[in-house]
């Protein structure tokens, strides 16, 4: 137990000491998640929701495949994408291996699945009640798409608080494609990674102190968001 | 209004395009897995007033509005509008208010306003018809509250006004105060009432013979996926030809 | 077509993160490397005096030597700085490096539990050692990860009547992992490993645990450094991964690798040839 103690109280004296290694690290990581929460949910959101109204052969497949893509681990995507993004892959030329760019397609593609799976069962949930009430009233297609993602807007911010506590956490996928290079692409969880291997224990916990309080800062102000927005709506 | 009503039924207005109805149905069939609901349903629909499905529960009264409304596609069977008019403007002219009032989770006002842009209003007019049907249903007091915070009563008003916001000829109503208490199941009335005078044709399930004799002209008595009767509504009450709806009224367990 | 459009996106997201390698401001060239050069600080202290002097900046990828050695054949290096000697000679020859040279050197160390319960503390001969551990039965854990330790202690117990494929699992653990997370797991279970002797001198979680045996000239342990092939990969930097290896076999670079030291102790020894 006194290890925890003196983790958080590292953990404590690090953010406050205002590292500028530890700062640069932070800001790394959520500009590397939040940049493929961000992508991953433009492109999840509509997939999902066009999954969970649209009726077409394979589609009972296809929401097992992405329900089981939501496990993928990221260690074989990361792989994946240093295979593809290595200079004898097939995206070589763009040289974007061992930079943030490909951390964040590498997150993107463990993140998107779950945005897609969850949204779709969020929206087919809501259109199971809203949709005679929608249809009497005319709406279909996009326009009930779109009314439906309104309708479900709270829950789609569980939903990208989901895929972000996704993106945040892993190190397998961000360590292969990222190279874990010192002041490039160095991340709070390759951090932690590091560290353990040098045998910093005490360093490590305190770093993975500073990253959930890191996750809980970003839920917090989800849920600042969450409980401000309604009043706001009905002003 | 008799004058119009006597005309149309009578085929001898010009102008069949300004209606909806009558409403023709023939041996209209509903399967769902195998299981016939509705089972060969012929009827006619009069233009005014309010006509009154009732019947048993599962008698497939739910099942039949949702067909005669295009919720559901019969499985045989067609339902005939006059006036030739297109399926995108058949479902223009109507609306519908379900036993469990399904609002979005924005203000009652923006309920409101919501089914008229859907309906194609445009900005100035649906203000002046947002204003003018909150007023009617007595819900200028609840305008800008969430619709997520009203009581069961509210809700259902809120349902009603939407459904008479898009001036539809035609509104369908599936037990519409089925779970309401007497105060907000009058307050319902009252508005139907209004509708009804204003010259809006109802269609409405109810299970409740008092509520049926204070809004309805005619009774569809719906047994088993059948018609089995449709009689005005004093000869429904007073003398009710088929054995069902005697039961029915009687209050008593009706066995074959 | 496609391919315009993927090229358009990607510099669309190059830009948003700011740091495509391309559009970077410093130079840059990548290493691939091994961990322990890394995990023991070496590269913190020798790297800022190149990058002061040339402008170059140098961008580590540390990862066990065989990891490194198939990274810089996909072309994802400029320069190769492992220590498994014979595997780098293979690199060179099927044309993926210009050329070898030897750059630095340290030995590996067997270390263990301070209690020694296979009793190897001061033998002289690293395989005796091993034969000994294995035959207390004690635990011993491995790197198993094609790293330039691994294919050395394999070649150590290539020297014993030991047959460890035919152990592995029982008092022979593989752990598939980097020096560090494998001394992490030697410390837990009270086991014997094999490590080089930067990485343990700079470990910080060594509990009880002791160097047992040293000093084999069969522990010797060679560092090498190898640009990555121009003409196979035509990408490759090489003006500045040749002037990087340049400075790190000039009497500037040598010396600065000697002056390196943790807790006053010299882990590298610089041994170029020229």
């Amino acid at each position: 137990m006194s290890d925890f103690t003196t983790a958080f109280t590292s953990a404590i004296g690090l953010i406050a000491g205002f590292d500028t290694s530890l700062i640069e690290i932070i800001g790394l990581s959520l500009r590397v998640s939040l940049s493929a929460v961000i992508i991953g949910t433009i492109i999840g959101l509509p997939l999902g929701a066009a999954i969970a109204v649209g009726r077409f052969p394979g589609r009972e497949l296809l929401i097992i495949v992405v329900n089981a893509f939501m496990g993928l681990p990221p260690v074989v995507v990361g792989l994946i994408v240093y295979l593809q993004l290595s200079k004898s892959g097939p995206f070589g030329w763009l040289q974007i291996l061992y930079t943030p760019t490909a951390m964040i397609i590498a997150q993107m593609i463990l993140v998107t699945p779950i945005v897609i799976a969850l949204t779709r069962q969020f929206i087919e949930d809501a259109n199971a009640d809203y949709d005679e009430a929608l249809r009497s009233l005319g709406v279909h297609g996009w326009a009930k798409l779109v009314t439906l993602i309104t309708e479900v807007r709270y829950s789609l911010v569980t939903v990208v608080l989901a895929a972000f506590g996704r993106a945040i956490a892993e190190v397998g996928a961000v360590i292969i494609v990222g190279g874990n290079i010192n002041h490039v692409t160095r991340v709070m969880t390759t951090s932690i990674t590091l560290e353990t291997s040098k045998g910093n224990l005490g360093l490590a916990l305190a770093l993975g102190v500073v990253l959930m309080l890191l996750a809980l800062a970003v839920n917090a102000v989800a849920a600042t968001v969450r409980r401000f927005a309604p009043k706001a709506a009905y002003a | 209004m008799l004058d119009i009503t006597a005309a149309e039924i009578d085929g001898k207005l010009a102008d069949a395009k300004s209606s909806l109805l009558p409403l023709r149905v023939d041996d209209l069939v509903y399967e769902l897995n195998g299981v016939r609901i509705i089972d060969g349903v012929t009827l006619r629909v009069e233009p005014t007033g309010c006509t009154a499905i009732m019947g048993y529960n599962g008698a497939g009264k739910s099942v039949l509005v949702r067909l005669l409304h295009g919720l559901l596609t019969p499985s045989a069977g067609s339902c005939r509008w006059a006036g030739n008019l297109s399926a995108s403007e058949i479902s223009r002219r109507q609306s519908m208010v379900f036993q469990v009032p399904v609002l979005l989770r924005r203000s009652v006002e923006a309920n409101i306003d919501y089914a008229l842009s859907k309906r194609g209003f445009k900005a100035p007019e649906r203000a002046r018809k947002l204003e003018a049907i909150l007023h009617e249903t007595d819900l200028l007091k609840l305008r800008k509250r969430p619709a997520s915070v009203l009581s069961s009563g509210e809700r259902q008003r809120v349902a009603l006004c939407r459904a008479l916001a898009v001036e539809p000829e035609l509104v369908f109503l599936d037990e519409p105060t089925a779970s309401l208490d007497p105060a907000a199941t009058a307050a319902i009335e009252q508005i139907l009432l209004r509708a009804i005078s204003a010259g809006r044709k109802l269609i409405m399930v109810s299970q409740s013979v008092g509520q049926v004799q204070r809004l309805a002209r005619d009774v569809i008595f719906v047994h088993r996926g059948r018609i089995a009767e449709h009689t005005p509504i004093e000869e429904f009450l007073t003398t009710p030809r088929s054995a069902a709806a005697r039961a029915f009224i009687a209050g008593e367990l009706f066995e074959e | 077509m496609l391919s315009k459009l993927i090229k358009i996106i990607f510099i669309g997201l190059c830009a948003w993160t700011n740091t495509a390698p391309v559009y970077a401001d410093n130079p840059f060239i990548l290493l691939q490397s091994t961990t322990s050069t890394r995990n023991s600080g070496l590269y913190d202290y020798l790297l800022p005096i190149y990058t002061n002097l040339s402008g170059v900046d140098i961008r580590v990828v540390a990862v066990g030597t065989g990891q490194a050695l198939r990274n810089a054949r996909n072309g994802d290096a400029d320069v190769l700085l492992v220590h498994a000697k014979s595997a780098e000679e293979k690199f060179v020859a099927d044309g993926f490096g210009v050329e070898r040279f030897d750059l630095m050197y340290n030995d590996f160390v067997i270390i263990g539990p301070g209690s020694d319960p296979a009793g190897v503390r001061g033998l002289e001969l690293a395989t005796a050692a091993l034969e000994t551990i294995a035959h207390a039965g004690a635990t011993f854990v491995s790197r198993g990860d094609d790293s330039g330790t691994h294919k050395k202690e394999l070649e150590l117990w290539g020297g014993t009547t030991v047959e460890v494929d035919s152990v592995s699992g029982t008092w022979y653990l593989e752990t598939g992992s980097g020096m560090g997370a494998t001394l992490n797991i030697a410390t837990g279970k009270d086991a014997y490993t094999l490590t080089d002797r930067a990485t343990w001198i700079s470990f910080q979680n060594k509990q009880s645990f002791e160097i047992l045996v040293e000093g084999d000239p069969l522990l010797f342990n060679q560092y090498g450094v190898i640009m990555v092939n121009p003409e196979r990969h035509t990408h490759v930097k090489a003006d500045l991964g040749q002037a990087f290896i340049d400075w790190l076999l000039s009497p500037a670079g040598q010396n600065a690798i000697a002056t390196f030291r943790v807790d006053g102790q010299q882990l590298f020894y610089p041994n170029a040839k020229r």
